[in-house]
């Protein structure tokens, strides 16, 4: 075991520091703006702020596993659906044209909804029949695929922005700076995950969550409606994720496939923090978010998203569990 | 509607070239995912290089193509390896998580501007199938009975290809019912059980992911010379979605399953892509409802539905048995 982990840990380094020589030496004859400590501080801003959306989306898909032990593979779509839906609202051609506050709030309670419908007429049902979780996994692949592409269909492929926020100058932060749009955005989403852990800790309905992911069988027995968290799960992993699909469309853009491209990150936040704990993900999540923008800084952009894959595989490597999850034995 | 139109388009899916790389790549997947219970969600990333090994080899380095056949199986035993040295261990929903992971990262990796002087990028690479096509016998020409006719290079390529899953399909069963096979079933049934008899679990899980991965390599080679080029983008997750409903469909854990899900599935799809594009045509379907080019959507959207269905109420697809397919918490 440890000498195989120890020959992929150097096969990944090798990885890691091959293109980072070769990215500064091509480095070196393209003329620098910011200093580097300025690019940095920058970059970290931005990953915090991405960090915080992917935690946004991400908390649902770990209470969902925690809760059922499902790995919700249509949660991107559900992001998606957020944003689309909010777009619909907002600035589409045929909508109402709503401002953007009142449509996201309707956007997080349609994706709540939805959350809520697919755990009634879909997970629920299945459960009752006995199918086994390897299946619901295949199916929750279908369900990606159907809602994906429907929201293809209705949506279409070209990427979008929603009608009011859309330009702003920034304002600066010593050698960086943010726009004000993305500074609410950010700022709203650290205040939405308080509130998430408040819910968790304070409320009846989040201790009986708790309750459930850490036993199911003993929240039962001590009178804990475990359908009725299962359902209180689902829509607010659908609501979140909307949430979060409004503010990413908000700060980077709307697409039919946002949600998708997201889901692989929330996959790894996920992971790095622990399955099935809602803290991991925060915290796992922010790690990924920032891993992802900082690697700006040596690599190329259009590989931003891989280094933050990558950070996945070598945490499976060396602490299954993740940062925050109970070590068990999972295999 | 012309519904001859319709019905050569589906036979000629249902067993072209392209039925036959599906199918092949699905019998990989079968040896992981029907035949070991490993729940391998990247099989698209031993395809890719599997199809990369060749193009880089030939068009980017100049090699021969037996040199790149060799890179390419050589790519996806090493692939195989990396993969499987930290997820085998752990539970299968993380296995298909870093699987997933891995082929996503594999596509972007091979599609990025730095990995552009070897991969071509986004372009990807063209012009290494040359070899391939000279080797063929077929006069230039079309060929076919009935409503169905190929080109004598698509001809080439099936002629190819079908050998390749009737070789794959006997070297399979034939390792299936040896006493290697029976382990390897065993691993699926109940592991626990197979390490307290002393099987080495952890090693005939890996020998299965190496030979499935490599299987898979070979499909994504031939995809590659059919359509004469290799670009990351046809190497997206939704492949993998493909397979997973096609061999469900045919039928997980049986030798035929894939074979019998590709043609199906392939026939189907077509036979739906071409019916859907002439009601359109044909204004039976208002164009403001689906356009033409909507059709690729709905087909998927269909293919999702599919899966859903399939997995919910016939777990075991057409050939397989309900019993072997109950895969529990696993």
């Amino acid at each position: 075991m440890r000498p195989q982990r120890k020959f992929v840990l150097a096969l990944a380094l090798v990885l890691v520091s091959v293109p980072a020589l070769s990215a500064r030496a091509q480095g070196e004859a393209v003329p620098r703006g910011p200093t580097f400590g300025a690019r940095a501080l920058q970059a970290l801003i931005d990953g915090i702020q991405f960090g915080v959306i992917i935690a946004i989306t991400s908390v649902g898909l770990s209470l969902i596993f925690g809760t059922i032990h499902l790995i919700n593979f249509a949660h991107g779509e559900f992001v998606t659906i957020g944003a689309t839906f909010a777009f619909y609202l907002n600035a589409a051609a045929a909508g109402p044209g709503w401002h953007l506050i009142p449509a996201a709030v309707a956007a997080v309670a349609f994706g709540a909804l939805l959350g809520g419908a697919v755990e009634r007429g879909l997970w629920r049902p299945l459960r009752a029949r006995g199918t086994g979780l390897i299946n619901m996994f295949i199916v929750t692949i279908g369900l990606s695929l159907l809602l994906r592409h429907l929201v293809l269909v209705l949506y279409g492929t070209r990427p979008a922005s929603f009608a009011q926020y859309d330009i702003q100058s920034t304002i600066g932060l010593g050698p960086a700076s943010i726009t004000p749009r993305d500074l609410t955005v950010t700022l709203l989403a650290v205040l939405v995950l308080l509130g998430i852990a408040m819910l968790l800790q304070k409320t009846r309905i989040g201790t009986a969550v708790r309750a459930v992911s850490a036993n199911r069988d003993l929240a039962e027995a001590t009178g804990i409606d475990v359908q009725r968290v299962v359902l209180f799960v689902w829509m607010l992993g659908g609501g979140l994720a909307a949430l979060g699909g409004v503010f990413f469309g908000l700060v980077e853009i709307v697409t039919w496939d946002m949600g998708f491209k997201l889901l692989l990150l929330m996959f790894a936040g996920v992971i790095l923090g622990g399955l099935g704990s809602a803290y991991g993900a925060m915290a796992g999540s922010l790690v990924i978010g920032v891993v992802a923008q900082m690697s700006t800084l040596w690599f190329p952009v259009d590989l931003q998203y891989a280094w933050a894959l990558l950070v996945l595989i070598v945490v499976l490597l060396v602490r299954p569990q993740g940062i925050l999850g109970q070590a068990e034995r999972v295999g | 509607m012309d519904f001859s139109v319709i019905l050569s388009d589906a036979l000629r899916s249902g067993i072209g070239p392209i039925a036959a790389v599906y199918a092949l790549a699905a019998m990989g997947l079968n040896l992981h995912f029907g035949y070991t219970g490993l729940l391998n969600f990247g099989q698209v990333g031993f395809m890719l290089v599997g199809g990369y090994g060749l193009a880089i080899t030939v068009s980017t380095y100049d090699g021969p193509m037996w040199l790149g056949v060799l890179a390419g199986v050589a790519c996806a035993i090493v692939l195989a390896l990396l993969l499987g040295l930290p997820t085998l261990r752990l539970r299968a929903d993380y296995l298909a998580i870093t699987t997933i992971a891995a082929g996503e990262t594999l596509r972007l990796f091979y599609r990025s501007s730095w990995a552009e002087p070897v991969t071509g990028g986004v372009f990807g690479l063209q012009r290494f199938a040359k070899d391939f096509y000279d080797l063929s016998p077929i006069e230039r020409g079309t060929y076919g009975v009935w409503l169905v006719r190929f080109s004598s290079r698509d001809l080439w390529v099936m002629i190819v290809g079908w050998s390749l899953v009737v070789v794959a399909a006997v070297l399979l069963a034939l390792l299936i019912h040896s006493p290697w096979g029976r382990v390897i079933r065993s691993v699926r049934e109940d592991e626990v059980a197979a390490r307290s008899l002393g099987k080495n679990v952890y090693a005939y899980k890996m020998q299965s992911l190496v030979l499935g991965g490599v299987i898979g390599a070979v499909a994504g080679m031939l995809q590659a010379i059919q359509v004469q080029s290799v670009n990351p983008d046809n190497f997206d997750p939704g492949v993998t979605f493909f397979l997973y409903t096609l061999l469900v469909l045919g039928g997980a854990g049986r030798i035929l399953g894939p074979v019998v899900g590709s043609i199906l599935f392939w026939f189907v799809l077509s036979f739906l892509d071409s019916a859907l594009r002439q009601a359109i045509d044909a204004e039976y379907i208002s164009p403001d409802l689906i356009s033409t080019s909507e059709v690729g959507a709905v087909r998927f959207a269909l293919v999702g539905v599919a899966l859903i269905l399939l997995v919910a109420f016939r777990p075991q697809g057409i050939l397989g048995s309900r019993k072997e397919m109950l895969l529990s918490d696993r």
